[in-house]
This record gives structure tokens, C-alpha cells and sequence, in this order.
């Protein structure tokens, strides 16, 4: 763990990038939006460190903070080590990156998220909703949104 | 340019246990492009469990993968464990071993009868279907149900096992594993399952990767990636046990690895078996976990804490986890978020049958008609879990 610790602080300072790093459960990563793209390559592609897997995108509404956090599971089976990245967003304006460039398989994922959420990814190459119909109303896992006895049902025209 | 057929296959249709519609293209026999269509059995697990006190919340993961229940209850434990830092009993853990193992071997078997049903063979899925039955009684036993056990508690499981249960268990084992060289040999025979299956859905290692898909799916594409092995949990380092991995990539590789891993899993129930030692099986702390009824009944103090259980839960301190255990489908990892109070904050669940499913649209076109069945059966897709 260490020295991927310091692997990771001298790749991210040599390219003058702002991040926290913190041991949790495992290792967290906390870095701005705007250098999603920059920190996933380095973290992708270079040899040392090669996190080639993308276990995992989810999110977490935080509403007193007024934010949301987007959250990463990586995984490197060379170093057979697990890294988590958090990104936080404005709760008016919930826009980050997609990584489908840099992971393909980030596809669903990310779909998954703005159908529950509302967080749009730009650059996604299909972003619409997964598991819930078009003309759904809300965001389900947003914390405003109550758990109520019967949701909305959907028409024919929802479905097909 | 000639025109595509656009047809629709399901919602209901017999590969996959549950609903998926599938939207494909067709010059002529030859599917041309495919689009997944899910969300029919969405029921906002997570959204639910958010509003559930711990415990509670733990019912909810039996329901996603139904074929392995068990395997899902462990890793929404072991999540909740890692939060409350809790060490479980060790006879606790062997048991869970033995249990998570024997609800591998049925989930196969589901999955092989329906799989080689699609496929032709019937007799397959009679003896596969006969075998999981029999394997559901030994959880009928211990846990008094067969489908949804909910038999893991934080903090342990929910009783030790029954008298002669073990015994039994064990001299069980070499039924399974005689009856699943049997059935081995009964589909290797067979020339049509060699057909259909060779060189069919082949899933390359590098898009196996880019697409992060995980259990028999990848190691079927020859990546040893396994949970267990990688980054073990509960008494799996102790007991010795190998990983099956296949090259080809394609329906006949996923179908191996699945007949081996079954028998890798006969295995480790006969040494945890061997090596499960006596002694309790909860810990002992009665802020998490209900007293014994006896003393219940004849003490108010244990009284109090039976009711606060029941009513309140119990606090969890705050902070955020990650845990994942190898599920019969692959990776199934549970994240929490805890704020403090006796609900979680936030679950998520990462199933690998969603991950896995995702592979599909990539991997149809270019195939026959005749072979979708054989390509959806092969990555073994539980729609309870897809959808959550």
C-alpha cells in the first residue's frame, strides 16, 4: 500500500493536480471534476500503476452538503490492489465527465447512475435511462425523493 | 443496402430467470445488432434497504440473485461487519464456507439444467434439477427454508448446525460429485452441445477486461481473477483450493469452468467440514445481536435488548466500506455509506450479472438466431440482480 501511495502522489504532482489521499477501508482518492479525465489516464495507463479494471460507479446524494459524490471502484490485478476515487458535485449543476473513453464498460454504469440520480456524464455515447421509463418522474435515490406507498405505473407507451 | 428485420425476443423468454427484452436486427438469419432492454423487475432495492435498519435490510439481498441467496447475505454482512469491526466466531465462519459453497454447487446446477434445456438435452436438466433439490434440503434443515434462507446474521449466523447435519453434508458430497462427472460425460458425448457451443459468443480477454465483467465469464476468457483468491475474506486462506480457468473464450469455456468450479467447491466443503471447530457460532455482544431466548425470557435486562433489536436496530459507526465476496455469478460487491444512525445511508450493490449482461450487445452480431439462447444462457444473467 505504501509505495503505491507514493507512486500515486508523485504521478498526480508532476502533473500539477490537486487531490487528497486518505486509508480507509482501502485507499481513497479525492480529486476536482475537471481533472476526472487526466487523473483516470494516468491511473489506466501508466505501467506501474495499470488499473485496467473498472469494478464499480456509484453515487451518493449528501443533501445537507449540498452536494453529490460520484464514486469509483478501480482495481489492478497486476498490483492485486483496489483504489477508490470520489468526485464531488454541486447539487444544481450535477455534470462530470463520462470515462466510457478510457473504460468502455463504464457504459451501464454510468446510465445507471443518471437514471437514479440525475447526473448527466458528457460525452456519453448513449445516455439515456437503464432501469426506469423514459417519462419516469424524479430521481429515485436522491434523498428528496420520498419512499411512497405505490409509485407511478407506467403506460404502453412508456414501455415500448 | 438491403433491409434490416427488426424483431423483438422477450420480454419472457426461456435463457434467462427473469425478464429481459431484446431488441435485434436481422439480415437474414444473422443478427446484424442487438440492444439490451432492462429494468423489468426493477424494485428499488436500494432505495429500500436506505430505509431499513440494518438487519432488516438484510432480507432484501436474498431477493436479488434468487438462484444464491446465501452469497449475497455474506456480502452485505461482511460489509456491515467491516463498519462495526467485528471479528466472528470462527465455527461462524466455517459454516458459512461450507454453506456458500453448497449454494454454488445449486446455482450451477440451475444454471446447467436450464442452460442445456435451451440447448436440447433434457435428461441433463432432470439430474441437475433432482441434485439441487436434494442440496436445498440441507438448508431446509439448518434454516427452516429453501429459496430465501436469510440464515447470516452480523456478527455470525443464525444457529449452528443440527445434529448429523455435517455428516450428512459430508457423505453426500461424493454423490454430487459422481452424478456431475456423469453429467459431464453425458454433454461432452453429445455432438450437438459441441456445435452449438464451440467458437460461439467468443468474448476476446482484452474486451473481457474493458467491459469489467468477472466470475466464469472472465476466467472462461482465461484471466484467474477470483475473489476468494485475490482478496480473501472469512477462513478461505486456510483451506486449499484451485481456480479453473479456460482460454477460448466462448460458450464452451464458460461451461467448463462452471463444471470445474463445482468440483473445486465439493472440495472445500470436505476440508472446512474436516476442519470446522466447536464453539459458538454469534458473538456476544448484545447491542448487535439478539440474546439467546432463554435468557430473554428470565432476565429484563436481556429483555431490553431483545426489544431495542427488534424496534431500533442497532447504531453503526460512521464511515464507508466496500465489500465484495465471489458470487456464483462473480464479483458481488456491497458499498455503504453510514452516517451514524441505525440505517445505512447509502447501499449500492454491484452485481456482477449487470456488469456481465452489459457485454452482450458487443458480443451477438455476426451470430446465428439459433445461437442467442446458447450466448445469453452462458453468462448465466439472474434478472433480480440486474435490475435490483
Amino acid at each position: 500500500m505504501k509505495s503505491l501511495i507514493n507512486l500515486i502522489e508523485h504521478k498526480l504532482n508532476k502533473e500539477k493536480i490537486q487531490f487528497s489521499l486518505e486509508i480507509k477501508d482501502i485507499l481513497t482518492l479525492k480529486i476536482n471534476k475537471e481533472n476526472l479525465l487526466k487523473v483516470f489516464k494516468i491511473l489506466r495507463y501508466s505501467e506501474e500503476l495499470l488499473f485496467d479494471y473498472l469494478i464499480d460507479i456509484t453515487a451518493c446524494d449528501y443533501k445537507e452538503k449540498n452536494i453529490f459524490e460520484v464514486i469509483y471502484h478501480l482495481l489492478s490485478f497486476i498490483r492485486n490492489e483496489r483504489i477508490r476515487i470520489k468526485v464531488e458535485l454541486e447539487r444544481e449543476k450535477p455534470e462530470i465527465e463520462s470515462v466510457c473513453s478510457i473504460y468502455p464498460g463504464a457504459n451501464w454504469f454510468e446510465r445507471e447512475v443518471y437514471d437514479l440520480f440525475g447526473i448527466k456524464f458528457l460525452n456519453h455515447p448513449n445516455l439515456k435511462r437503464i432501469l426506469l421509463w423514459e417519462s419516469f418522474p424524479g430521481y429515485p435515490l436522491r434523498k428528496d425523493y420520498k419512499l411512497e406507498e405505490e409509485g407511478p405505473i407506467p403506460t404502453l407507451e412508456d414501455i415500448y | 443496402m438491403e433491409e434490416l428485420i427488426e424483431l423483438n425476443i422477450g420480454p419472457q423468454h426461456p435463457a434467462t430467470h427473469g425478464v429481459m427484452r431484446l431488441k435485434i436486427y436481422l439480415d437474414g438469419e444473422r443478427v446484424k445488432k442487438a440492444e439490451t432492454i432492462i429494468g423489468f423487475l426493477h424494485r428499488g432495492s436500494e432505495k429500500i434497504m436506505e430505509n431499513l435498519p440494518y438487519q432488516k435490510a438484510m432480507v432484501w439481498t436474498d431477493r436479488m440473485d434468487y438462484t444464491a441467496p446465501i452469497l449475497q447475505n455474506w456480502a452485505y454482512v461482511l460489509a456491515v461487519e467491516k463498519l462495526l469491526k467485528i471479528e466472528v466466531p470462527e465455527r461462524a465462519e466455517y459454516i458459512r464456507v461450507i454453506l456458500g459453497e453448497l449454494q454454488r454447487i445449486a446455482a450451477h446446477l440451475i444454471w446447467l439444467g436450464t442452460h442445456l434445456l435451451d440447448l436440447g438435452l433434457m435428461t441433463v436438466f432432470m439430474y441437475a434439477f433432482e441434485l439441487r433439490e436434494k442440496i436445498l434440503d440441507f438448508f431446509e434443515e439448518i434454516s427452516g427454508q429453501r429459496m430465501n434462507p436469510s440464515f447470516f446474521r452480523i456478527g455470525g449466523v443464525a444457529a449452528d448446525t443440527p445434529h448429523g447435519w455435517l455428516k450428512k453434508v459430508k457423505d453426500f458430497l461424493p454423490e454430487v460429485l459422481n452424478k456431475i462427472i456423469e453429467m459431464d460425460e453425458i454433454i461432452q458425448k453429445s455432438l450437438i452441445f459441441e456445435r452449438r457451443t464451440k467458437g460461439i459468443g467468443v468474448i476476446p480477454p482484452e474486451m473481457a477486461l474493458e467491459y469489467n465483467v468477472t466470475g466464469p465469464v472472465l476466467r472462461g476468457s482465461g484471466i484467474k481473477y477470483d475473489v476468494r483468491k485475490n482478496f480473501p475474506y472469512s477462513v478461505y486462506p486456510k483451506i486449499d483450493f484451485g481456480i479453473p480457468v479456460f482460454y477460448d473464450g466462448d460458450v464452451y469455456s464458460r461451461y467448463r469452468v462452471r463444471i470445474e468450479e463445482m468440483k473445486w467447491s465439493i472440495k472445500i466443503i470436505e476440508q472446512a467440514i474436516e476442519m470446522i471447530p466447536e464453539g459458538d457460532v454469534l458473538i456476544n455482544d448484545y447491542k448487535v445481536v439478539p440474546p439467546p431466548k432463554t435468557k430473554i425470557y428470565n432476565s429484563i435486562e436481556e429483555m431490553i435488548h431483545h426489544f431495542l433489536l427488534v424496534t431500533e436496530g442497532f447504531p453503526v459507526p460512521e464511515g464507508e466500506v466496500y465489500a465484495s465476496v465471489e458470487s456464483a455469478k462473480g464479483e458481488f460487491g456491497v458499498y455503504i455509506v453510514s452516517d451514524g444512525s441505525n440505517k445505512p445511508y447509502r447501499v449500492h450493490i454491484r452485481s456482477p450479472s449487470f456488469a456481465n449482461l452489459q457485454i452482450l450487445e458487443k458480443i451477438l452480431p455476426g451470430h446465428l438466431i439459433s445461437d442467442l439462447v446458447a450466448i445469453i444462457g452462458s453468462l448465466d444473467p439472474v434478472f433480480g440482480e440486474v435490475d435490483r
